[in-house]
């Protein structure tokens, strides 16, 4: 079928065995309810969200039971109805086997949905869409979980007149084994497309690109389908040449609109955002039905007897969807993702969660041993494969010798991971595992370099305050002895002056700072006068029933009142640096 | 003889005049030693080194007058990151100020706080909120983790936590493959 | 199974690498045998067992494993540039001492595959144009197909009687006769001087160079090596001979002659694109590549060696670490213009 878009390319890519036709034609079937979800408050690139249940509370499907914690963070749910039986830390799928915060729910079998409220997406404020958005828990399910409310909202009037003028659908689904996306899409077409339509009236985008690799024929033939159905105005479904990977956010993006995103910044700036086919039916399903993000689609192959895609609430346990595949006796592993990109799973209690799109049976025979690794020979295959146009081996050479400075001049984190360098490497040399090593450790440098200059900056800040405390109290302490004397020397003046006439010496002496002898006896007066008005004060300015005390505790007191006192002058002495 | 000997004189005379024009010329201001040694220790302000804060232990570094392993915060990476800096030579952690621990922030048993504010005016980063007969607790983004809390407490309800790895922190490891590997 | 992602690698090997290059240097060698016989074998096995040899003594020596290493085909490829390099009818020790300084010196001592920063081979001719100038000049004469003389060169010792064989090649003629001050010379005299100057770049040689070549492109298509060392090797080299000889014919040979005479399209297409010690972003690369081809043409015209490539590779591989440090390609969406 011709295309309106021109097509463009991306430099290296690899094309892996795709092994798609193990799974391509097994329909979405729903998974079988577990007894037990284990739902992680972080599910998504931002921070953890914040627990809104207690252990023993009664849950209903669809229920927010961790609330977005701030912009850069997104909501998650109760897949099913149940009793909250443990909130705390539980192992996810991560390749560290590590554990983070969870909401661990006994399912009760009834599946009762809380209460669903669609929203009227096309009159309201476009920041009431985001924010629901955000708390249905919408994130990329390509795979990066990034908060798509984030990704939704488009630059300042200036950049593109306020809108995101393009609009990229994301079924490439270039890595092999993985079929989910494209099942979703010969299934749940016009799903996607209204999710589409809901994302282009938020960003005010004019055309809508929905780009699938043309190894999958009849999803494009369905997408298409639906779109003609549909009747949406410049929306493109566009069959892309297979090549991993091709479904990279950046690489999809390059190849349908010609527009190349650095590392660190997003698509807004440069008027394209690029969501996941998975991403597109979910904001439908959550905008038009009030569902939220609560389930997803899951590939089962590899190694297995019976492969399959599964609709699996978010939560359930691996361990329990794998006898629906039936893996066979020499699987030796498991993967959560693609072989290219995916990690091994540490455990199988580890709950699937919104970025889990495939698990794959590992046999020796389909993910054979690792190769010796040979000495790097520079022969430049790894930069010929490179999406990123970055020269692998330059990396592995700084990454091997921790010279991270280096790394970073030859932009490691422009790397994506992809894993074509080591595909291709004829010395085997495992590459990525080099970046991501640079890379996590650069990362952890910095975060320890900061709160060093954290700590650095709060020490020497204490330090100056010491400082300048001591200098105040000084200051303070001059003052009053300054303003005593000179009290002191006024009235000595005046009572020589009206006793005798040898006023101004006396008066000279008492500013000169020595006690004269005439001066002596209205001093002693002065403190005694002082003494005793102090002593008034004293008892008028406490009105607390304190006189039958016994003097431990008075003193004990007294002791508190003055440091209460040193605290309050603390304060007040760093109120106005804070405000710097 | 005599003109060798002139010639050699004079070739010292006209290259110790160029050195020590470029000696004033190219004169360094400031002590950037300081600021480099400073930038690789921890700032964790613990004073096991036996000065009373990072800085001062930089600058007596910088001087000659401290060795380079006597910081136990810092650790083995942080006294080679020295001796690279210094040229000198690498020395195993100097024992008697201390032994390198894995990181840790201190924790405040509330139960048992009694609000003596005393392990507040210890803290040298200000990591610790509270006020006289009020409870007291750490702001664990701010604790370097120097323990200079914990000896002031007269009921002993400081205790220091090792930070646990998260999913966040985690990192990946140093690839070892292969047996070719140089 | 593998600990990280991607579990699937392609197959490929530096063996694999290594043997295609060995493939690619076959359809040369034929056309070597047909012209000058079989005396080039000789050397070839020589050579490939005194690499194997050293490589193994090395590998032992720095505890590696040697069976790894010994099949990766990277020695042999050594070893066979040398023995091409050599003419077939030097005595036996000059190859087999050439390889092991290769292997020994230039490779192990720099720490083995994939770290000599110079060319093993070339840094082995080197050595022994320097030591042996009078051997090296010792090429055999088109059509001297006698396997028992050339056996007898080889292996003969002090009983080496070469008068009857031996010939200079065209490069050497050119250089020897232009440099004696013969006002009278000219390029188109000394070549037409001789029968087996004629034809392209010396007869026989060209039919050598043409094997290479075709063994080259091979490579090229195979993606063992890209387009862009022997592209600029043979440009600059063509374009700077034309120029020459187009301002004085009789002092400077044409392009053709100079590209497919002496080590002109070896070193194209396997020298040159040595991945180890060249150049390696594509920017790099035709820069190296065209300093090989510069030195290589100053050197044959203006020095005293009969063939630079050799000199030319190794100053060229001093450059590499400069030139791929400055031609750095840009990074996907760090090109200009796209840059904000």
């Amino acid at each position: 079928m011709k295309s309106l878009a021109q097509l463009f390319s991306f430099k290296g890519g690899v094309k892996p065995a795709s092994h798609k036709v193990e799974s391509a034609d097994c329909p979405i079937r729903p998974a079988p309810m577990p007894a037990r979800l284990i739902v992680p408050l972080r599910q998504s690139a931002g921070h953890t969200a914040q627990c809104l249940v207690e252990v023993g509370q009664k849950v209903q499907k669809g229920q927010m039971i961790g609330a977005a914690e701030g912009v850069f963070s997104s909501a998650t749910h109760a897949p099913t109805s149940g009793t909250v039986v443990a909130v705390g830390p539980e192992a996810v799928p991560h390749p560290s086997g590590l554990a983070a915060p969870c909401v661990v729910i006994e399912t009760d079998g009834e599946d009762r949905w809380g209460e669903r409220t669609p929203l009227d997406w096309r009159g309201g404020d476009p920041e009431v869409l985001r924010g629901f958005i955000r708390d249905a828990g919408i994130v990329g399910l390509g795979g990066a979980t990034f908060p798509s409310h984030i990704k939704l909202k488009p630059g300042a009037a200036g950049e593109f007149g306020g809108r995101i003028p393009t609009l990229v659908i994301n079924g490439a689904e270039c890595e092999p084994w993985i079929t989910c996306d494209d099942r979703l899409m010969r299934e749940r077409a016009e799903g996607i497309l209204r999710g589409a339509a809901i994302m282009r009236h938020l960003v005010g985008a004019e055309k809508i690109i929905v780009g699938i690799e043309d190894n999958k024929p009849q999803a494009v033939a369905a997408m298409r389908a639906a779109a003609a159905a549909l009747g949406e105005a410049q929306l493109d479904v566009v069959a892309v040449p297979t090549r991993y990977p091709a479904g990279g956010e950046k690489q999809l993006i390059r190849v349908l609109t010609g527009i190349e995103i650095p590392y660190g910044k997003l698509g807004t700036q440069f008027g394209v955002q690029c969501f996941n086919v998975g991403t597109a039916y979910a904001i439908h399903r959550a905008v038009e039905h009030g569902e939220p993000l609560i389930s997803r689609l899951l590939t089962l192959t590899g190694n297995v007897a019976r492969p399959g895609n599964y609709e699996v609430l978010i939560g359930t346990p691996i361990e329990t969807l794998l006898p629906l595949a039936e893996p066979r006796a020499d699987t030796n592993g498991y993967l959560m993702g693609g072989p290219m990109m995916g990690f091994t799973l540490p455990r199988l209690d580890v709950p699937v969660v919104k970025s889990s799109n495939c698990v794959i049976a590992a046999s020796p025979a389909l993910f054979p041993q690792a190769p010796p690794e040979m000495p790097c020979i520079r022969c430049g295959a790894c930069a010929r494969a490179c999406p990123a146009e970055l020269q692998p081996f330059e990396l592995y050479w700084h990454s091997r010798a921790k010279n991270f400075g280096k790394a970073q001049e030859y932009h490691i984190f422009d790397c994506i991971e992809c894993g074509c360098c080591s595909y291709v490497c004829p010395s085997r040399i495992r590459l990525v595992d080099y970046f991501r090593f640079a890379k996590s450790s650069i990362r952890a440098r910095e975060r320890e370099k900061s709160a060093a200059d954290l700590a650095r900056e709060r020490y020497e800040f204490r330090l100056a305050r010491d400082e300048r405390e001591k200098q105040e109290k000084a200051a303070k302490l001059a003052a009053k002895a300054a303003e005593t004397k000179a009290k002191l020397a006024a009235q000595a003046a005046a009572t020589t002056a009206a006793a005798d006439d040898a006023s101004g010496e006396a008066q000279k002496l008492g500013a000169g700072g020595t006690a004269s002898e005439p001066a002596d006896d209205p001093k002693k007066a002065l403190i005694a006068a002082a003494m005793a008005r102090a002593q008034a004060q004293k008892a008028a300015s406490h009105p607390e029933n304190t006189e039958a005390l016994n003097p431990e505790v008075q003193a004990e007191i007294q002791d508190i009142e003055a440091r209460r006192a040193k605290l309050r002058e603390t304060a007040k002495a760093a109120q106005p640096q804070d405000n710097n | 003889m005599l003109e060798a000997v002139l010639v050699m004189a004079l070739g010292a005379v006209v290259l110790g005049a160029a050195l020590g024009y470029a000696a004033v010329r190219f004169k360094v201001e400031g002590d950037p030693l300081v600021e480099k040694i400073d930038a690789i220790l921890p700032q964790t302000q613990c004073g096991q080194c036996g000065y009373p804060g990072c800085k001062p232990y930089a600058q007596a570094v910088a001087k000659g007058e401290a060795e380079i392993n006597c910081c136990p915060p810092g650790g083995e990476e942080g006294i080679r990151k020295l001796a690279d800096l210094l040229g000198r030579e690498f020395k195993p952690l100097s024992a008697e100020h201390g032994i390198e621990k894995p990181k840790s922030i201190a924790f405040i048993d509330e139960q048992n706080c009694i609000g003596c504010t005393l392990c507040i005016q210890a803290c040298p980063v200000d990591a610790i909120v509270g006020a006289a007969k009020q409870m007291h607790t750490i702001i664990a983004t701010d604790c370097t983790g120097c323990e200079l809390c914990v000896a002031p407490c007269p009921v002993d309800c400081i205790a220091m936590v090792p930070v646990q790895e998260t999913v966040e922190t985690w990192t990946w490891k140093y690839p070892v493959f292969g047996i070719a590997a140089k | 199974m593998l600990e990280n992602s991607p579990y699937v690698l392609q197959p490929a090997s530096v063996r694999s690498v290594m043997f295609r290059v060995l493939v690619a240097l076959l359809p040369g060698i034929a056309a070597y045998v047909w012209f000058f016989g079989a005396a080039i074998l000789v050397q070839l096995a020589l050579c490939s067992i005194a690499a194997l040899a050293g490589e193994w003594a090395m590998l032992a020596l720095r505890r590696k494993p040697a069976w790894l290493f010994l099949s990766d085909g990277s020695a042999l490829v050594t070893a066979w540039l040398i023995a091409l390099t050599f003419p077939p009818i030097a005595p036996w020790w000059l190859g087999v001492a050439a390889t092991l300084f290769a292997i020994v010196v230039i490779k192990h001592l720099y720490g083995g595959l994939g770290q000599n920063p110079f060319n093993p081979a070339m840094a082995a001719y080197c050595l022994m144009i320097v030591a042996y100038p009078q051997i090296i000049s010792q090429w055999p004469a088109v059509g001297f197909t006698d396997f028992a003389a050339q056996w007898t060169a080889i292996f003969g010792g002090a009983e080496r009687h070469l008068d009857a064989i031996v010939m200079a090649t065209p490069l050497d003629a050119l250089r020897t006769t232009l440099h004696t001050a013969d006002a009278r010379a000219t390029v188109a005299g000394i070549l037409g001087s001789h029968a087996t100057f004629g034809n392209i770049g010396g007869r026989g040689w060209e039919w050598v160079a043409l094997g290479y070549l075709f063994g080259g492109i091979w490579l090229i298509q195979q993606r063992v090596i890209t387009w862009h060392i022997p592209a600029a090797f043979l440009g600059t080299l063509v374009v700077i001979a034309g120029i020459a000889s187009s301002l004085n014919p009789a002092t400077y040979a044409g392009p053709v002659f100079q590209a497919f005479t002496g080590g002109a399209m070896l070193c194209a297409f396997f020298i040159a694109t040595d991945p180890v010690s060249g150049a390696t972003t594509p920017r790099g690369k035709l820069i190296f590549a065209a300093g090989i081809a510069l030195l290589t043409w100053i050197i044959r015209t203006f020095g005293a060696y009969p063939d630079g490539i050799a000199f030319a590779t190794l100053l060229m591989n001093l450059c590499v670490p400069l030139i791929d440090m400055k031609t750095q390609p840009p990074v996907f969406g760090h090109k200009k213009g796209s840059d904000q």
